[in-house]
């Protein structure tokens, strides 16, 4: 198989993710995005352990890293969007601007 | 000795701090005793005796301030005894300050000249010490007063004792500070706290060249040992002599008052009585013409300076004997007087007599202090300072009267009084320098050597008119004070005991001082001198008093005509300061206050609103969206990852 067609299939997977991170506004789906950028990154890991022949495996062996820690992450990432939905109701990332200057404004636009 | 001049300073010293702090808590640990006082003395004489109790012993600041000063008074005068029987310098040092370059003693120093002005300081403070204590029992301030009082009087004395001029200069810039508090005693009116700082700042000016005397004249020596600098003076080089004497000139004209720099003195009457006369007669004034006493062989090694200060003296002793003439205010004669007396010591300085001039000092001490506070009497008595008040004292109030009948003659010069003598060794050793003969002693004549003859025919001549002056105003000041018509008001009496026994007993010096100088052959005054000052002088007063004579109603005064108000303010000298420096330095002043504002604060406020500003442009990007951030990061990615690709 050549190479072409997992690191295409990578670079759409991990634009695909940018796009959803910068683009989206539902916190749960920015999460989403940023595992399809996670995996992205995990085929083009594999693939090119594949392509060197690594004997260690480094790759995929990083590959089970990101697995985990991206497992982690969700994890984390859910709690935090299931206390923000508690707390404020919502998910919108545009409208959770506590932390920017005029947040009082940003709120009510 | 040396021992007790140092006690005798520090006590004042020591006095004005206890009574500062503790005044007036010895007050009410002594009220009890008040009490137990006023309770035991129920029988004779109760009412005096309560009187004192109730006064006197309660008056925690007035105790703390007359005790010490007497004490001093004491040591002064054992002093000035054992110098008188042992006539020789004694010093002492307490400690060497090193100070990296020329290093000062701390230390005394006393000679016949400082032990006898010594004890006429301590006799004028004590004088006006327990004459404050009845003048100021109503002040609510009194004990910060007395304090004041004490510390000039000791600021004073180190002066008079100092072995170092370091040391002489700390005690010289006492007095100033001191001098500005006690004139400015009444601050709340706005007149007497203008008064005040104009006194200060003044003298400070003076004391600027002052302070640069000393260091040309240590540094010439390289000490500032008093007797080192003085023995190193004939071998220094012309220029650091004259240059160090003439910068010690400035000083002293400011601190005594005369002709550039005597402008703050008729101001300075704004202060409680009892100060001026302890400024006019003992302390502050009497320092200039001490200091130049004091460094006299310093002076003689530089005739130039001494010439210089023959011409301030002669332009001071006639201009304000001039502007006393037409002075209205009691206080304000007695000031123009003293710039004027003070100018004739300046001159006997001028001319070669430091034992004239000391002696006119010690004379005008006792004089001055004495008209100071019998004025002090007087405007208690009448409520006014002005002579237009006056007039008809000397029924009701015969102690004043009489005893300022004594220093009206001291000051004009009237034979049995001081006064005729010490001025007369003045016009007599200036009449020896103008000739330049020694007719008089060895001394005076090898005293005299260098000193040109022009300075000695100025003095004299302008002596002689100022002894014609000085008789006039003292006859028209005491003729109106104390004689025609009543223009107070009926109830005038005389001033309680407290006030009155130290005006009284300054009368026995004013009168009594001159004939001291019989014993001297300086000081014995001179025949021919004397007939020829004694007729100026009674041209003057027997002038006055004619035209008085014909209408004891009137002020003799009118006779100036149109030159009086122009006397009245003292030649506008005051006008002319304000043109010439006063304009000035505000318009430099107000000039520097913008140049802050504009320049100084603009600079910083505009700093400070650039960095708001650009802090405003960067602020705009951080709107709390988390997606914003993150599209930014993004094209930094990008950015860097295109750049190098193509710069790579």
């Amino acid at each position: 198989m050549h190479l072409i067609y997992p690191v295409v299939i990578a670079a759409l997977l991990f634009s695909v993710g940018v796009y959803g991170v910068l683009a989206r506004r539902n916190a749960i789906l920015v999460l989403m995005s940023v595992e399809l950028m996670l995996n992205a990154v995990n085929l083009n890991l594999v693939v090119f352990d594949m392509r060197w022949a690594d004997r260690l495996h480094g790759g995929q062996v990083l590959t089970l890293f990101v697995i985990v820690l991206a497992a982690a992450e969700v994890g984390l990432g859910l709690a935090l969007v299931l206390l923000i939905y508690r707390n404020r109701r919502t998910v919108d990332v545009d409208r959770l601007r506590t932390l920017g200057e005029h947040e009082q404004e940003g709120a009510r636009q | 000795m040396i021992v007790l001049a140092a006690v005798a300073v520090l006590l004042p010293f020591a006095a004005a701090f206890i009574g500062m702090i503790f005044g007036h808590t010895i007050s009410h640990l002594l009220t009890p005793l008040a009490r137990r006082l006023r309770r035991a003395a129920p029988g004779a004489s109760a009412g005096r005796a309560r009187g004192l109790a109730r006064r006197l012993p309660a008056n925690g600041p007035a105790l703390v301030a007359v005790l010490p000063i007497a004490a001093s008074t004491v040591l002064t005068a054992v002093i000035a005894v054992a110098q008188w029987q042992d006539p020789k310098a004694r010093t002492g040092t307490l400690t060497l300050v090193q100070t990296g370059g020329v290093p000062f003693g701390v230390g005394l120093d006393v000679d016949g000249l400082s032990a006898v002005v010594a004890l006429m300081v301590c006799c004028v403070a004590l004088a006006v010490q327990i004459y404050s204590v009845a003048y100021m029992r109503d002040d609510p301030r009194y004990s910060s007063y007395a304090a004041f009082i004490s510390l000039f009087t000791a600021a004073m004395l180190l002066v008079v004792l100092s072995g170092d001029l370091l040391v002489l200069y700390v005690g010289w810039e006492v007095m100033g500070v001191c001098s500005y508090f006690l004139i400015g005693h009444y601050w709340h009116d706005r007149a007497t706290s203008r008064a005040a700082v104009k006194a200060f700042l003044v003298t400070r000016l003076g004391d600027v060249g002052f302070l640069f005397g000393i260091f040309v004249l240590g540094m010439g020596a390289h000490s500032f040992n008093l007797r080192t600098v003085l023995a190193h003076a004939p071998t220094m080089s012309h220029t650091t002599i004259v240059a160090g004497t003439l910068l010690l000139l400035c000083g002293v004209a400011g601190k005594s008052a005369q002709f550039p720099l005597h402008t703050w003195l008729p101001d300075a009457m704004a202060g409680p009585t009892p100060v001026s006369a302890l400024i006019h007669a003992a302390t502050m004034v009497a320092a200039g013409i001490y200091v130049v006493a004091r460094l006299y062989p310093a002076f003689l090694s530089a005739p130039d300076s001494l010439a210089v200060l023959g011409v301030i003296a002669a332009i001071s002793m006639l201009g304000a004997a001039l502007a006393a003439l037409a002075q209205e205010d009691l206080k304000r004669v007695l000031a123009y007087s003293t710039i004027s007396q003070l100018a004739y010591m300046a001159g006997g300085l001028a001319v070669g007599t430091r034992d004239g001039a000391l002696f006119h000092l010690l004379a005008h001490g006792a004089f001055k202090a004495l008209l100071f506070l019998g004025a002090g009497c007087v405007i208690v008595a009448v409520g006014s300072t002005m002579l237009g008040a006056m007039g008809g004292l000397r029924i009701a109030m015969p102690v004043t009267f009489w005893s300022m009948t004594a220093g009206f003659a001291a000051l004009a010069g009237l034979p049995p009084a001081s006064g005729f003598f010490s001025k007369d060794t003045i016009l007599s050793q200036a009449w020896h320098t103008a000739q330049r003969q020694g007719e008089g002693s060895a001394a005076v004549a090898q005293q005299a050597h260098g000193i040109p003859a022009w300075t000695g025919w100025l003095v004299l001549i302008v002596g002689l008119v100022t002894a014609t002056v000085t008789a006039a105003y003292a006859t028209r000041t005491w003729l109106v004070a104390f004689f025609g018509e009543r223009r107070s008001p009926a109830n005038v009496r005389e001033a309680p005991g407290l006030m009155r026994w130290p005006v009284a007993a300054l009368a026995v010096p004013a009168l009594v001082l001159g004939f001291l100088g019989l014993g001297s052959d300086h000081l014995r005054p001179e025949p021919g001198m004397a007939v020829v000052s004694l007729l100026f002088v009674l041209a003057g007063g027997g002038g006055v008093f004619l035209v008085w004579n014909r209408d004891p109603a009137q002020d003799p005064v009118r006779l100036l005509g149109p030159v009086r108000p122009l006397l009245l303010d003292g030649f506008r000298v005051d006008a002319v300061y304000g043109v010439l420096v006063v304009r000035p330095v505000l318009a430099l002043a107000r000039l520097v206050v913008r140049a802050d504002e504009r320049v100084v604060d603009a600079a910083v406020e505009g700093t400070g609103r650039g960095a708001r500003g650009l802090g405003g442009v960067l602020r705009r990007t951080e709107n709390g969206n988390p997606q914003t951030y993150i599209s930014g990061v993004l094209a930094g990615v990008v950015i860097i990852v295109l750049a190098v690709v193509v710069l790579t």
